[in-house]
């Protein structure tokens, strides 16, 4: 069951990108605080491979995770909520940019510690298969998670107990300001490979490639197959983190970024529409969206007599700090 | 009445957990085979399913039952090693101790982290012999110290069945404790509250785990000249803070014995939380590991660096001696 519709594609990363751009606006405002690691550029990835996927299906996205929230299908409303702080949130303002996430439709958060989530769905993905659901998952991470050791391990134990989920790197070029050749010895793909998984290199700036190559792994693995990674190549058109829109920080040749724009995931997708179909999907984002900034802004703040609301699932009664 | 073992009663808690509930498994390593004898018979019992042997790749196998639990399973996870646990800090402390409440109560992540064979196994050094209860309990997650059969069973069992992470370490010097046992009697311990196990007038002595049973030996011996209440937490986190203040109101006296390093170990704690609320009749005393200590190779310099009988015997004469 997948979607390569053009239009839904198209509307996803349009989506993605009109959100981030907004969510830039309202750190710039203020309104969000701690700032956020923009997914600019790298829209194709996430919306691609959610195509791929059902509702059931389970993802955890990275620190740079509004893109893959969003296109597994959480609220643009209830996440720009989040990322404001609100109690309407998706975690209630518990979370905010780094941990947003909507279990509601498979998001077992956004992880902000590299390469960590890697292993959490692999349990989980495996968990849900015991108890008989036929789900799959995808594990999102970037270039420079592929040097973390935890995830080497979650791609052996998922290898050695044939666990379906697919390992999407977005390898943007940088782990924060450290390029991949600075970093990585071998290969991406060599890596998976080594684990006996099918690897694959993807044009990530082009959302119906992704799709096809997440589509085609995830029908491997609903048949009966195991893991699978896709590297799928893009640019990071925007900062790391929005502190670097106060800081500047010398890493990136100034002709890398203009090349590296110049192929536009939300470009390359809108090239698919008719001008009529392409306006329509913008009007349609854009009416989403200031619905979404209305409803975070008009919404409250928690009351931080509930600022331990949920540290125990047990309902667990931490004793307070003062005296 | 039958006697059961302290290795025993975990292996009988895991086995009635994993009958009674689907939703429970085990993983670990070796545990196929029981190398720590806990899971003897399971794997021939429950199937490789529910007994899952796994590589050597504590942050993985750690975090995959992180993410097992949030999908609904009651993951048990055992470490043969009490140091793994400096391993895998991250996977339990960042992630499924965090879950809950980053994610404003979407999900729980109920796992029992098992260390069967904590603290110092004589012979086994710098590397295998530490008892890092005292950091669980500092970042808050549940931690419990059995120290006899009863309670390794039925904490064990609350364990497995609360919402949750919690730690269950099972320390060496009382996994040869054996008791008597009616085995219908055996029933889960709740979480969070001590027992006195033996009842004085003149000082409250609180032991932790395995120090227990030096506790009631030392207590004893001193039988006739002073008279101790040992009191034995059985969960450091959370603390039955109730049930030592009754006893310490009483008693006016506190030593605590506690095989944590000496900074921001339990004891400190325990003491500090005491003082905060019960007027002592003298200054109380704690007996623990020096600070930062590794323990030794050679067996003699490995008992000098635990809490023993006699620094315990000392302590309770200091405070006993103090304020009167």
């Amino acid at each position: 069951m997948t979607d390569a519709d053009p239009v839904r594609l198209y509307r996803t990363v349009r989506l993605i990108r009109r959100f981030e751009e907004r969510a830039i606006d309202l750190v710039r405002a203020g309104t969000i605080v701690g700032g956020i690691h923009p997914y600019l550029g790298q829209e194709g990835i996430a919306a691609g491979v959610c195509a791929a996927l059902r509702g059931t299906d389970l993802v955890t996205g990275t620190h740079r995770g509004h893109g893959h929230v969003l296109a597994k299908g959480a609220d643009p409303a209830r996440m720009m909520a989040e990322l404001c702080g609100r109690e309407t949130g998706l975690n209630r303002g518990r979370g905010g940019s780094m941990h947003a996430a909507d279990f509601s439709v498979g998001v077992l958060g956004a992880n902000a510690i590299v390469g960590a989530a890697g292993a959490i769905l692999t349990g989980a993905v495996w968990a849900r298969r015991r108890r008989g659901e036929d789900v799959v998952g995808a594990t999102f991470f970037g270039d420079g998670a592929v040097n973390e050791g935890m995830l080497l391990e979650a791609f052996n134990l998922a290898a050695l107990w044939r666990v379906p989920v697919l390992f999407v790197c977005e390898n943007n070029g940088y782990a924060t300001t450290m390029p991949v050749d600075g970093a990585v010895a071998g290969t991406i793909t060599g890596r998976a490979e080594a684990f006996g998984m099918p690897a694959a290199v993807v044009d990530g700036q082009d959302p119906q490639q992704v799709h096809a190559a997440a589509a085609a792994a995830v029908g491997r693995m609903r048949d009966g197959g195991g893991p699978e990674l896709v590297e799928a190549r893009t640019y990071r058109f925007d900062a790391h983190h929005t502190f670097e829109h106060v800081v500047r920080l010398d890493y990136r040749p100034p002709q890398e970024v203009t090349a590296g724009r110049s192929r536009d995931p939300v470009r390359i997708q809108g090239g698919r529409l008719s001008d009529a179909e392409r306006a329509a999907v913008d009007a349609e984002v854009e009416a989403t969206l200031d619905a979404a900034v209305a409803y975070a802004l008009a919404s409250p703040e928690p009351d931080p007599a509930g600022a331990l609301d949920h540290l125990y699932a047990s309902g667990l009664n931490a004793r307070s700090g003062g005296a | 009445m039958p006697r059961l073992s302290y290795r025993k009663a975990l292996t009988r808690a895991l086995a009635d957990e994993l009958a009674r509930d689907e939703r429970v498994f085990l993983l670990g390593e070796d545990i196929r085979v029981a190398a720590s004898h806990v899971t003897a018979g399971l794997f021939t019992r429950f199937g490789p399913e529910r007994v899952l042997d796994t590589p050597l790749s504590e942050q993985a196998f750690t975090s995959f039952a992180t993410g097992a639990a949030l999908a609904g399973m009651r993951p048990v996870v055992e470490f043969q090693i009490p140091s793994l646990l400096f391993l895998v800090f991250e996977q339990i402390v960042n992630h499924a101790h965090k879950f809950p409440l980053m994610t404003g109560g979407q999900c729980a992540a109920p796992v029992t982290y098992l260390v069967p064979g904590s603290g110092s196994r004589t012979g086994w050094a710098g590397q295998h012999s530490d008892h890092p209860y005292s950091l669980f309990a500092h970042v808050g997650i549940v931690t419990a110290v059995p120290a006899t059969p009863t309670d390794a069973y039925g904490l064990l069992v609350s364990a497995i069945r609360h919402d949750d992470p919690v730690v269950v370490f099972a320390p060496a010097g009382a996994l040869d404790v054996r008791e008597d046992v009616d085995f219908a009697a055996l029933a889960p311990v709740p979480l969070g509250r001590g027992v006195v196990r033996r009842a004085g007038d003149d000082v409250t002595v609180v032991a932790v785990g395995h120090l227990v049973h030096d506790a009631l030996a030392v207590a004893e011996e001193l039988a006739g000249q002073v008279s101790v209440e040992v009191f034995d937490p059985r969960t450091l986190y959370p603390f039955d803070l109730d049930g030592l203040c009754a006893s310490v109101a009483r008693t006016g006296r506190l030593v605590v014995v506690d095989d944590s390093n000496r900074s921001c170990g339990i004891a400190a704690e325990i003491i500090a939380s005491i003082v905060e609320r019960v007027p002592l009749a003298a200054p109380p005393r704690r007996v623990t590991r020096p600070d930062g200590a590794v323990l030794p190779f050679a067996p003699g310099l490995d008992r000098a660096v635990q809490p023993g009988r006699a620094a315990l015997t000392a302590a309770i004469h200091l405070v006993t001696k103090d304020g009167t």
